[in-house]
This record gives structure tokens, C-alpha cells and sequence, in this order.
């Protein structure tokens, strides 16, 4: 292991160069011009960081890497204990990406408030990276909800025209979930004596609790996800968010919840996700398939993506409530796509709104001929968003629905619809766009994408295809992390415990122990831990 | 006959300390006239440093004097301290709004500094008697503050208002008083438990007592349904005094109300809880829900204290150790995040005067983006977002709700912090979403600046060194609790 506090220094990186940035004085041509160069050099040494970070990756254990822990709240037994596994590696990575492709394709496209809006970035990038290394559970929710403020102020401040509406209802909206975590964590907390999330995975927590536990925490990740029927704070906040609050807002935040979901949900209330699948499933199903037919018929670019967001997200949900290895699989290579297509198709909407200030659909038409190799730039990210093979879009969804219909035929092929309908309105998208007659003559005379542009899309271009063909490149390091979940998933299940989960040392009787009985014996434990040596007193 | 010695006054050195200091004021007052204020104002805050000194000087363990009137422990040594520092921000603060408002009134520091001693009082009483003798101290001293700017018709309407709920809620109190010293013979703290352990039933005229005595406090706290003065008051009494009212006297009237909770009545627990725990939800509830509709800051601001106190309660109703811990730590945090707010407030004026209204503030922070970002922070950190420290207060309290049982409080608190969030926000979007081109005056007085900065370093670096405030915190209520 190495010594170098990586993690750390992949998180607090960007927090130093908003710092940097909060410090440049002179005139606001100078302070916009370094403010910006700042921004991109301090993401960019990130990206660089969090590379390094995935060479030196050990994707063989299910083991947290690049542990950092020290004290923080020792009164209270919460410490600052930050690593990262197969599941959260790739979202720090993803993180680290998007943010420095966001710096770029925001060079000219924001002209006010240059300074802000670059400290606003690095802000968020600190925070979500913060929330995918965090160990602790309190440290954990810090990030999650601290990312709203610098999200609520890039909408709010660099948006459209109704940016205020959407500023709020987003910023409520996933407040609103958040809170009952936070509530839940406290109850994990209180009943545990413990906010550390690898120790949190080597307790049971009775059946009746987890199922409360597991409501609260579905009402924050479902919110961030955003599942069915609670999705409705999306469309809005992409619609209004400039370009780069658009791709960070589909690439990273929408995967916190999905992370949340496999960080907490399945590990920690295994028998409570049991409980509920089902329910995911169709609520899955109807994300899916409704949300697809919602996106057929919309006439704005960025909420008929926006609705593509909710229908992909439910692929991931369905597969990461499969509890499978290939369901699980499948959920976290498709966010890692969705992630890098999504941002990429929000960028594309980016290019053409710099030139037309209009999302309409309509008010496009038959670019292919002023804009050709924009045209096959959208062109790529369109299929890899439809799920053809050979791109990252297929690998994600085909193994999501192959872990589905291990559990469940009916839902499977419900889904399966999913992915035509997919292909129905992202096609319509592109022939509105791209084909057709040249209906407007300002359209057909908007220029090319620019080198500044290309270079945008060149490594997510790349990211698509390689991961369409060598998934392994991510799989395998994904591997050993998702195997061992699931077998404490199904050991949890099944009701025997893997000696090394055992709460208490020498307890043999443990595991022929009842329900019933492990209960008494956990609330026993809670009891002595409440009345025994208070914790406020060390 | 009972004998004094100089070694009995000694815990209440700060408090004599203050009474001299103030009389001497007085006098220095009396002979110069107004145009000492501003060298009075600043001699008050030197006497508040130096009763800080005095207090921290002391001998930090439980010891009762003056024929058991009064108590000095940790607690009411880390609360007193807590409240002098309120009290000489306050003032500080608010020098130069005197001179601005042209309210430049000697007594007006003076006033400040005898309610401080009530408070001080209060803080230490053992005895109802002394009970009562803090609280109108302080409360005689700020309803003449609270009427202090005999120009403005609101300013005299605020002060009578705050006048009249203030006496019922004394009438109340000596009711209380009396019907417990009915029933038990005694006005002693110490005694009054006493005769709690030994009746063991239910005591019924002690237990109305304690209920009238509970009332009178969530009075001076304004915990709802007894708040309906906070809004007014807030909003008519000048901002100075406004920011005095929202940062020290609920800080000690909370004080003296978990000594009552913890020492005299900790035998009713279950009965007080109960009281309690509808107070907390209503103030939550309706901090929450009423502060969506207000347009004048200083009403806004009047709600979000009465929801903090809802917040603060919850500590209470878990009637743990780690509930009172948590309930210090969320006074203290709350307190820091209202200094910034009125520091900010206080310097809002535009022609010459005070910005009261929300749509004021439209365009902020192009126009000051120093001051719109501090406040941005402090909004942020009141509704409850990480990484402020207002975040952190809030999971103490809902931490300790959770591991006495009270999921319901919890449930409803956290939710109706997010309909709370709402109102904070809404302020944010004023000074950074809407555009103005109107500019604000330009005069930031230095005491305006440090209290501002460091209440944005205890906000923001909380996160980073969580255990500075927390120790404190934790070692007062371990001490209070043995």
C-alpha cells in the first residue's frame, strides 16, 4: 500500500483550487481568464490522480483500497474513513472526467460570473467525489447533501429562463429524501454504536428495522436516482441548468443514488431488499417503459434526454435489485455508461444551443449538411444511447436484463420493450435534428463543431467504444466486490451467516439462532451499549 | 444569623463585578450625557471581557452560596460565558447603528448590562426566589430596550406588547411559584426535589405548579403556542435590540429551563416530557410553515427562532445526557450563525436606511458579493446543509431524539426543516438570482467585520475540528449530570 493520502488528495484537490480561485484579484477579463485555466488545471491533475489511482486498483479483492482514517468526531465514534472498492472506484473516476470536460465546455458558454461559477465546479467536484470515497456514514451524508448547495447556485445563477422554479424544486426535492436518511443513519447509528460502513456490513440489524431503515433510505436514492414517480424534479432541473450543470447533474449526481443504493440498501438491510424487490422491479418497469413513451413525445432536446436519464436509470435499478452478479454487473457498467453518453448527449445539446440559444427540436433540421462531423459525433452517442452492441450503451442494459430474467421472465421482457422504445425516440431525436430538409435557414448556416468541441467528445468517444468492446476493462475490477456482496447478500437471506459477519465473538449458537432470538439478542447489545459506558463520556 | 465570608460571594465575583461596573456607567452617564454612549458602549463590552476572565478565573465545580440563592457549577459557568459573549456582540454590533438611527442613548449599554446580570441570575438560580428575580431583571431591562426608539410609533408598540405578554407570563411564574411552594413548603431547588422523591405519587398541585412555571418560560423562550409576541417584537423593536432579543435571552432562559427540567422537577419527568414534546413539534412546525409567508427579514428571522427553539427542545425531550450536550452545542452554533446575520443586517442601509424588506436585497451579490456569500453561508447552514456547522447541530439533536425513541419528533422535525429550508433559500435566491441595480451604502464598521469573519470561520471550520466545541459541550453536561 502506498503511503500518499490519494484519496484525499483526489478530494481536496479542487476544494484547494476554488480556494486559488477565491483569491484572484484584478480586472474581470484577468480574473475570468485565470479563473478558468485554474479550474481546468485542478481538475485535469485530479483526472491524473484518480488514473494513477485505478492503475495501482487491486482488482482481485473485495477489500476498501487507499484507506485513509483518522479521527474526527471520536466522541461520538464517527471518524473521517475514506477508501474506495470495485464499486465506487469507477464513479471517483467518472467524477474526475466529467469535471474537467464540464470546465472546458463551459469556456465560452458562461460569461458571467466566471469566477464563481469555476469554484462552484471544483466545489462540486470535492463533494462527489467525497460522497463515493466516504467510509463513514455520516461523512458519507455530509457530501451527499452538500452537493446540493453548489448544484442549486450553478442552476439557479447560470440557468435559463425558469431556473429559479427548478433551482427549488430540485434543491427541496432531494432534501425532502435526504432528511428521512439522515434519520435512518442516526437510527443505524444509535442501535449499532458504529457510523463506519465497513463495520456497519458485519452487523445484522433485525428484520423489522430494516424494513423502516430501508424506506428512508429508498426515499433519498429513489429522489437522486430519480425513479418513477418521483423523477419529476429532472426534466426541470436538466431543462434549466446550463449545459455543463446538465452533464454533471446526468453523469455524476444521478449515480449517487444508484451508488447509495448498492452501498447501503443491499448490504446493510439484505432481507428488507428482499422484501421490497419486487416493488423495484415494477416500479422499474414502469420507469422503463413510461418515461420512454413521456420522451418519445417531447419537443425540447434536453427533456427528451432528461426522460431518457429516468428510463435508463431503470435499468440499473432493475438490475441492482436482481441482487445478482450479473444484474449487479450490468447496474454499475450501465451508470458508468449512461454516465459518459448522457454527459456526452448533453454536450451535443450544448453545441447546438451555443449557436441557436433554442433547444426546439423543430427549429433544427437536416444539419448533416452544414454539420457533418457533428452529425456523426451525435451519431455515436445516439446508438450507444439506444444500446448497440459494440458501444458501452449495450453491455449495460444486456446484462441488466439477463440478471432480471434470472428473477423474473415477465419483468424481463417488459424491460427488454424498454430498449426498442429506447431506439423509437432516440432515433426521432436524430432525424429531427440531423436529417430532414433544412427547414431553418439560420440552422443551415450554423458551423461545424469547433477543435475546442472535439476535443470534449474525443476520450468520451473513445470511453464508448472501448468500453462496448473490452467491458472487462471495468467488469473485472468490478468483480470481485460485486461476488462478495452478493454472497453476503444471499448468505444474509438464507438466514447463515459467513462466521467472518458474526456481530460478537463466541457466539457458536449464533446461527441456529431464530430470527426472533437474534433480535432479542442485537436489542440485548443495544440495550447494555446505551446503559453501559456512554460513549459522551470518553 | 448567617455568616458572610469573602470566600461565599466568590462564584458571584462576575456577576458583582457587573453591577459596580454598571453603576459606575450609570453615574459616568449621568454626567456626560449622550455623547458618552459610544465610550460607555465599548467600557460595557470591556466589563463583559472582564467578567469572562472572572468567571473563567473561578473555581470550576458545584458549590451553592448565599444560603443556597445560588448555584455555580460547570454549566452555568460555560452558559454565562456563552451569554457575555452574546451580549458584548451585541453591542458591538450595534455602536454604529445607535449613531446612524440617531438613538444615541447612554442607558441603552447600560440597560444591556443589567439584563445581562438578571440572565447571569437566572443562569445560577437554586431557588425560585431567585428564579424570579433574574428573569425580571432581564426582562424589565429589555422591554425599555425594546421601546428605546420613541420616534418610531412600532418601537413604543413593541416595547408595551413585549410589556404586557412579559408581565402575564410573570403573573404566571409567581402562580406557579406559589402553588409549588404550597405543596411542598419550599422554594429550594435542592428541597422542592426532595419532597418530589418522598411524595412519590402524584403530587397534583406541585405538578399544576410546574406547568404554570413551564408556561411562563416558553414565554421568554417563545416556544409555540406561547410565541405570538416574537414576530411583533422582533419586527418593531430597532434592529440592534432585534439582534440582542434573537442571540442571549432564550440562550439563558433555556438554561434556567433545564436546570428546572433536570434538578427541581426530575422526578416529573414523564409528566414534563409530554409538555415538552408538543412544544417542540408546534415550534417546529410553526417556525417552519410561518416563516414561508413573511417578507420583512426581521419577522423571517423571528419564525427561524422560533423553529430553532422547536430544534433545541428536541434535545430536552429526550432528557438524556447526550440531549442536553446537544441542546449546548445547538445554542451555541445557532447563536453564532444569528451573530453573522445581524452583523450583515445591521450594515444593510440604503440611503441611509435600514433594509428590513426581502426584496431589498435583490442583486446582492453582484452588488456586494462579500456580504451576500456570508449570508448565503449562514442560510445555508441554518436550514440545515453539510458541511456547516448548522448541519451539525441538527444531528446532535435529531441523534439524541432517535436513541431515546422519539421517531415521530425526529420524522417531523427533519421534515419541517425542509419545509424551513425553503424561507432560507428563498433569501439566497433574492441576493443572488434577481438583479438590481441598486447599490447599498458603503460603510462596514471594523466591530461589524470581525464578528461577521468569525462567525463564517466557526461556520464553515466546524466540519474541520468538530471536537473544539464539542468537548466543551460534552465535559459541561457530564459534569451536570453526576
Amino acid at each position: 500500500m502506498i503511503d500518499f493520502p490519494i484519496l484525499s488528495a483526489i478530494a481536496f484537490l479542487p476544494l484547494v483550487g476554488a480556494f486559488f480561485i477565491l483569491t484572484i484579484r484584478g480586472s474581470d477579463e484577468v480574473v475570468a481568464r485565470n479563473a478558468r485555466y485554474t479550474a481546468l488545471y485542478t481538475s485535469l491533475f485530479a483526472f491524473a490522480l484518480s488514473a494513477y489511482m485505478l492503475v495501482r486498483f487491486d482488482g482481485s479483492t473485495a477489500e476498501f483500497q487507499f484507506v485513509e482514517s483518522f479521527k474526527w468526531l471520536p466522541a461520538y465514534n464517527i471518524s473521517y474513513h475514506v477508501g474506495v472498492d470495485g464499486i465506487s472506484v469507477f464513479f471517483v473516476l467518472l467524477s474526475t472526467l466529467l469535471t474537467p470536460i464540464c470546465i472546458l465546455s463551459s469556456w465560452n458558454a458562461i460569461k458571467t460570473r466566471v469566477k464563481e461559477f469555476m469554484i462552484a465546479f471544483l466545489l462540486l467536484e470535492t463533494f462527489m467525489v467525497g460522497t463515493f470515497i466516504a467510509l463513514d456514514a455520516v461523512l458519507f451524508y455530509v457530501f451527499f447533501e452538500a452537493v446540493l448547495i453548489p448544484m442549486f447556485l450553478i442552476i439557479g445563477i447560470w440557468g435559463g429562463p425558469r431556473r429559479i422554479y427548478s433551482a427549488f424544486k430540485f434543491f427541496l426535492y432531494t432534501l425532502l429524501g435526504s432528511v428521512l436518511m439522515l434519520v435512518a443513519l442516526l437510527t443505524i447509528y444509535y442501535y449499532t454504536g458504529t457510523t463506519d460502513i465497513p463495520e456497519l456490513m458485519t452487523r445484522h440489524i433485525p428484520r423489522e428495522m430494516q424494513m423502516w431503515l430501508w424506506v428512508a433510505f429508498f426515499a433519498s436514492f429513489a429522489v437522486k436516482m430519480p425513479m418513477w414517480p418521483v423523477h419529476t424534479w429532472l426534466p426541470d432541473a436538466h431543462v434549466e441548468a446550463p449545459t455543463a450543470g446538465s452533464v454533471i447533474l446526468a453523469g455524476v449526481l444521478l449515480k449517487m443514488g444508484g451508488y447509495g443504493f448498492l452501498r447501503f440498501s443491499l448490504p446493510l438491510m439484505p432481507e428488507a431488499t428482499a422484501y421490497f424487490s419486487e416493488m423495484v422491479y415494477w416500479l422499474s418497469i414502469i420507469a422503463i417503459i413510461y418515461t420512454s413513451l413521456v420522451a418519445l413525445v417531447q419537443t425540447d432536446m434536453k427533456k427528451l434526454i432528461a426522460y431518457s436519464s429516468v428510463a435508463h436509470m431503470g435499468f440499473v435499478t432493475l438490475g441492482i435489485f436482481t441482487a445478482s452478479i450479473q444484474g449487479l454487473q450490468g447496474g454499475i457498467f450501465q451508470m458508468i455508461s449512461h454516465g459518459v453518453i448522457s454527459g456526452a448527449l448533453f454536450l451535443i445539446v450544448g453545441v447546438v444551443y451555443d449557436r441557436l440559444h433554442t433547444r426546439e427540436i423543430a427549429r433544427y433540421g437536416g444539419l448533416v449538411q452544414n454539420m457533418p462531423k457533428f452529425a456523426v459525433i451525435f451519431m455515436v452517442f445516439m446508438l450507444g444511447s439506444v444500446g448497440l452492441p459494440g458501444t458501452s450503451g449495450f453491455v449495460g442494459e444486456f446484462l441488466s436484463l439477463i440478471g432480471a430474467f434470472q428473477a423474473n421472465t415477465v419483468i424481463a421482457a417488459l424491460a427488454a420493450t424498454g430498449v426498442i422504445l429506447g431506439a423509437a425516440y432516440m432515433l426521432v431525436l436524430y432525424r429531427g435534428v440531423v436529417f430532414g430538409p433544412q427547414a431553418n435557414k439560420d440552422a443551415s448556416e450554423m458551423n461545424d463543431v469547433t477543435i475546442r468541441e472535439i476535443s470534449l467528445f474525443i476520450p468520451l468517444l473513445i470511453l464508448v467504444f472501448v468500453l462496448g468492446v473490452k467491458p472487462g476493462l471495468v467488469l473485472d475490477r468490478t468483480e470481485a466486490t460485486v461476488k462478495n456482496l452478493v454472497n453476503n447478500y444471499e448468505a444474509a437471506i438464507a438466514g447463515t451467516y459467513p462466521a467472518d459477519i458474526e456481530p460478537a465473538a463466541g457466539l457458536v449458537e449464533y446461527d441456529s439462532m431464530s430470527g426472533l432470538e437474534r433480535d432479542i439478542m442485537h436489542e440485548d447489545e443495544a440495550y447494555g451499549y446505551e446503559n453501559g459506558e456512554g460513549q459522551l463520556n470518553d | 444569623m448567617i455568616e458572610y465570608s469573602l470566600d461565599s460571594a466568590l462564584p458571584i465575583l462576575p456577576e458583582l463585578f457587573c453591577v459596580l461596573a454598571g453603576m459606575v456607567l450609570l453615574i459616568i452617564g449621568a454626567m456626560r450625557g449622550n455623547a458618552a454612549t459610544s465610550v460607555i458602549c465599548w467600557a460595557t463590552v470591556a466589563t463583559f471581557g472582564v467578567a469572562i476572565i472572572l468567571l473563567l478565573g473561578l473555581d470550576w465545580d458545584r458549590v451553592t452560596v448565599l444560603n443556597d440563592f445560588f448555584v455555580f457549577d460547570p454549566f452555568a459557568g460555560f452558559m454565562k460565558m456563552i451569554v457575555m459573549l452574546g451580549l458584548m456582540a451585541s453591542i458591538a454590533m450595534s455602536v454604529n447603528y445607535l449613531y446612524q438611527e440617531q438613538m444615541v442613548r447612554f442607558e441603552y449599554p447600560i440597560l444591556i448590562l443589567f439584563a445581562g446580570v438578571g440572565m447571569m441570575f437566572m443562569i445560577s438560580a437554586n431557588n425560585m426566589l431567585s428564579v424570579y428575580m433574574g428573569l425580571e431583571l432581564q426582562s424589565l431591562s429589555l422591554y425599555v430596550l425594546a421601546a428605546m426608539q420613541t420616534r418610531q410609533l412600532k418601537s413604543a408598540e413593541s416595547g408595551i406588547k413585549y410589556f404586557i405578554l412579559g408581565a402575564l407570563a410573570s403573573g404566571m411564574l409567581l402562580f406557579g411559584i406559589s402553588l409549588i411552594y404550597g405543596s411542598t413548603g419550599t422554594i429550594d431547588f435542592h428541597s422542592i426535589g426532595q419532597a418530589l422523591e418522598l411524595s412519590e405519587g402524584m403530587n397534583a398541585g406541585l405538578i399544576t405548579g410546574m406547568v404554570f412555571v413551564l408556561v411562563a418560560i416558553a414565554f421568554k423562550i417563545s416556544a409555540v403556542p406561547f410565541h405570538m409576541w416574537t414576530p411583533d417584537v422582533y419586527e418593531g423593536a430597532p434592529t440592534s435590540v432585534t439582534a440582542l432579543f434573537a442571540l442571549v435571552p432564550k440562550v439563558a432562559a433555556i438554561a434556567l429551563l433545564i436546570r428546572l427540567l433536570f434538578e427541581p422537577f426530575a422526578m416529573l419527568v414523564d409528566q414534563w416530557q409530554q409538555i415538552i414534546w408538543v412544544l417542540s413539534l408546534a415550534s417546529m412546525v410553526v417556525g417552519a410553515f410561518a416563516g414561508l409567508v413573511q417578507n420583512n427579514v426581521k419577522r423571517l428571522l423571528a419564525y427561524s427562532s422560533i423553529g430553532n427553539v422547536g430544534y433545541a427542545l428536541i434535545g430536552l425531550v429526550a432528557a438524556s445526557e447526550g440531549g442536553v450536550a446537544a441542546v449546548i452545542l445547538y445554542l451555541v452554533i445557532y447563536m453564532v450563525m444569528t451573530v453573522g446575520a445581524f452583523s450583515i443586517l445591521l450594515v444593510l442601509r440604503r440611503d441611509n436606511v435600514g433594509l428590513v424588506k426581502l426584496s431589498d436585497f435583490a442583486g446582492l451579490s453582484s452588488t456586494n458579493p462579500v456580504l451576500a456569500y456570508s449570508m448565503a453561508i449562514i442560510m445555508f447552514s441554518m436550514s440545515g446543509i453539510p458541511p456547516f456547522a448548522g448541519f451539525f447541530g441538527k444531528m446532535f439533536i435529531f441523534e439524541t431524539a432517535v436513541a431515546e425513541g422519539f421517531y415521530v419528533l425526529a420524522v417531523l422535525g427533519v421534515l419541517s426543516s425542509v419545509v424551513g429550508a425553503y424561507y432560507y433559500l428563498r433569501i439566497i435566491k433574492i441576493m443572488f438570482f434577481d438583479s438590481s441595480e441598486e447599490t447599498i451604502d458603503n460603510e462596514f464598521p471594523l466591530a461589524t467585520r470581525v464578528l461577521l469573519v468569525a462567525s463564517i470561520v466557526i461556520i464553515v471550520g466546524f466540519v474541520f475540528k468538530p471536537m473544539l466545541l464539542l468537548h466543551g459541550t460534552l465535559n459541561i453536561t457530564a459534569t451536570f449530570f453526576t
